[in-house]
């Protein structure tokens, strides 16, 4: 199994700090045993108070319907489907960080797959939110679900995007737990066996699972990481797609093209890792693990932010091309109208954001330089959201009947459920901080003599040297030096 | 289901994994049967050196995998040609291209559950379960190589098992009782 952990000698060190297994776990245990700090009480309560606005925009929205909002004949999807695809692409980061790179052989995941993760879930429990709430009646949301009824039976419409969307997205939130969480077991019950609280040695109790570390235990762990690593890696590529694929199939100009699931995805993952590092940045400053999540993981994000970002810049560019080059007079038009619409502030934020912003990320001190990408990793989030926005609603004004031509104005009920959303993502993500190791602390222990600074200089040799003069100091150093190998 | 009983666990405690993985190679060279290892992450080698099987979880998850293909599959072209089928314009009712996301989904949906859910069965993890603890730190930094002693156990062999641990590295040995299960047929295909 050492094909996971096969790290070069040139890469930069991911753990800083010269520590050692004890080190680690004091170091990213702390924050969880600790109690919160003045900072996080702040972040919280502003948290939940967004969340609250989004709770009572929601009740309105359910119980007068879908007309609090601003949505007419002409423009259909507007704020809610912009934040369901915005929100879903932000999902992307976590599990690609986690399964991609995983096959990938990428050590420097570790510092940030766990928390990637758990946003991963949370950011598609936000996501899941929208296509709900612009059903309008609520209350029959399960008819998207294939179930013997007493209609017919009806069955759902197995050829519809919209109906491939709610088996991807299920799927996706299902997997992604189940991927977080049996990695998160070990942890937790490392955090078990430090805590001293009745109830919270009881509570991590019931939460590890009853977790040993035994040497079975690990191997089976490690062959269900690999194998739901291969599953999750098409899953993730496959959810964006099929988002792409409710407006690809569709025939309204501008949405009706090919490029749409690899520009998707690129998408999702260029604004799924601006949402890590803006999240990060403030985490690892908060939670001290400067030494986890090193210049070297924020420069490694940067790189797949200035590649991304690339490709969705070179689909913008190939979508005004290819409206031209097709001869489509309404094709044309919808990306004419897209540049100097009604909605040109729209589409020039978008471009600015996403094309312009991230090419600053070619040069190396900018990367390595934390307050340059946080502020950039924010202009991200915007410039996706803006994308999203300009995709669906400057698309749907400007329909086939010039006299249905309209313009959208979102109301104060579909900001504030956005507002909720983002309350609700943030309220989720300070508890996960509070109750579980933010970085995974088994996996960062694993890549400890790949990857951290004291080892990455030394040759293995010089390792073996170590551990040699270690044994010598126990006493026994013949019994060390010259074991019998019975590997036959 | 099998009862659990209790047994008597001569351990020591290491300090780094390469150290851990000679002391289990030599243990084993000496002729000693291994109880268990426990340690903190995943040490590489170490199921080899104990001479542990390979896990079949794998196959397990393709089999899960091929029925999620087999019922979305299924179920699908029965809905659309059987149950209910309806007329769009005339196109073909079983339409296999259109069935391939969720095909795909339910493939990928059924796999991991059910891997996962035999992962937790096989390892006993369950909300609620309490193992015995050896030592709370091989969670955090200590390696351990356990051996277990019962009555036929003879002082000679005890003092042979202690010798290799003092020999090998460990830092620390004790002795402890624990509640364990034996394993039924299905953890040991697994």
């Amino acid at each position: 199994m050492s094909l996971l952990r096969y790290e070069s000698q040139v890469r930069p060190a991911l753990v800083e700090g010269d520590k050692d297994y004890h080190q680690i776990t004091e170091d990213i245990c702390r924050p969880v045993e600790a109690r919160p700090s003045k900072t996080w009480w702040i972040c919280f309560i502003i948290s939940v108070l967004f969340l609250a606005f989004g709770i009572l925009s929601v009740t309105m929205e359910v119980i007068y319907g879908t007309g609090q909002w601003n949505l007419n004949k002409t423009i259909g999807w507007g704020w809610d489907i912009t934040n369901f695809v915005w929100w879903v692409g932000i999902g992307h980061a976590g599990t690609l960080i986690s399964a991609i790179l995983l096959l990938f052989r990428q050590g420097w995941r570790t510092g940030v797959n766990r928390a990637a993760e758990a946003m991963t879930i949370f950011a598609v429990m936000c996501a899941g939110q929208f296509p709900i709430w612009h059903m309008g009646r609520v209350w029959n949301a399960f008819f998207v679900l294939p179930y013997p009824n007493t209609r017919g039976p009806l069955w759902v419409n197995f050829n519809s995007p919209l109906l491939w969307d709610v088996f991807a997205i299920s799927t996706y939130f299902t997997v992604s737990l189940l991927f977080w969480y049996v990695g998160l077991i070990p942890d937790l019950a490392t955090v078990r066996d430090r805590v001293t609280g009745k109830w919270q040695k009881k509570l991590y109790g019931i939460f590890s699972f009853g977790w040993r570390g035994s040497a079975k235990e690990w191997q089976r762990f490690e062959s269900l990481s690999l194998i739901l690593a291969g599953l999750a890696a098409p899953l993730v590529l496959s959810v964006h797609t099929i988002v792409s694929f409710d407006f690809a199939t569709s025939v309204i100009p501008g949405w009706h093209t090919t490029i749409f699931p690899p520009y998707f995805v690129a998408g999702a993952i260029f604004s799924g890792f601006a949402m890590v590092l803006t999240l990060m940045l403030v985490a690892r400053k908060l939670l001290k693990l400067e030494d986890y999540i090193t210049i070297a993981h924020i420069e490694s994000m940067n790189k797949v932010i200035v590649l991304t970002g690339s490709i969705v810049g070179v689909a913008y560019i190939t979508e005004l091309f290819m409206s031209w080059y097709s001869g489509s007079p309404y094709e044309g038009y919808a990306f004419r109208n897209r540049v100097s619409g009604p909605y040109w502030w729209a589409y020039w934020t978008m471009m600015t954001c996403n094309v312009i912003s991230p090419q600053f990320f070619w040069v190396q001190s900018l990367r390595r330089n934390v307050i340059f990408t946080f502020i950039l990793s924010i202009f991200i989030n915007i410039g996706m959201w803006f994308e999203r926005f300009v995709i669906i609603v400057i698309s749907l004004h400007r329909d086939m009947l010039p006299s249905a031509w309209s313009y959208y104005v979102p109301t104060w009920v579909e900001v504030t459920i956005f507002i909720g959303t983002l309350g609700f993502f943030m309220t989720c993500f300070l508890l996960f901080v509070k109750v579980a190791p933010v970085v995974a602390v088994a996996e960062v222990k694993s890549i400890l003599k790949t990857s951290g600074d004291q080892y990455i200089t030394k040759s293995s040799e010089q390792v073996e040297a170590e551990i040699n003069q270690l044994a010598q100091s126990t006493g026994h150093y013949e019994s060390l030096i010259k074991p019998q190998y019975d590997d036959e | 289901m099998n009862s659990k009983h209790s047994k008597r666990i001569l351990y020591g405690l290491y300090e780094d994994e390469e150290i851990l993985l000679k002391a289990v190679k030599n243990a084993r060279a000496e002729g000693l049967k291994i109880w268990n290892c426990l340690t903190p992450f995943p040490v590489h080698g170490l199921d080899q050196a104990l001479g542990l099987k390979d896990t079949r979880l794998h196959t397990a998850g393709f089999v899960f995998g091929a029925t999620g293909t087999i019922t979305a599959l299924t179920f699908m072209s029965w809905v659309n040609t059987v149950s209910y089928p309806i007329n769009f314009g005339g196109k073909p009712n079983l339409s296999l291209p259109a069935f391939i996301p969720v095909t795909f989904e339910l493939t990928v949906l059924f796999a991991s559950v059910g891997m996962v859910l035999l992962y937790l069965f096989i390892n006993r993890l369950a909300p609620g379960t309490e193992p015995d603890i050896l030592d709370p730190r091989t969670t955090s930094h200590l390696f351990l190589m356990g051996f277990e002693i019962d009555d036929s156990t003879s002082q000679s062999q005890i003092n042979d098992v202690r010798r290799v641990l003092q020999e090998t590295g460990a830092v620390e040995i004790a002795e402890k009782n624990i509640e364990e299960e034996e394993d039924g047929a299905i953890r040991q295909i697994f």
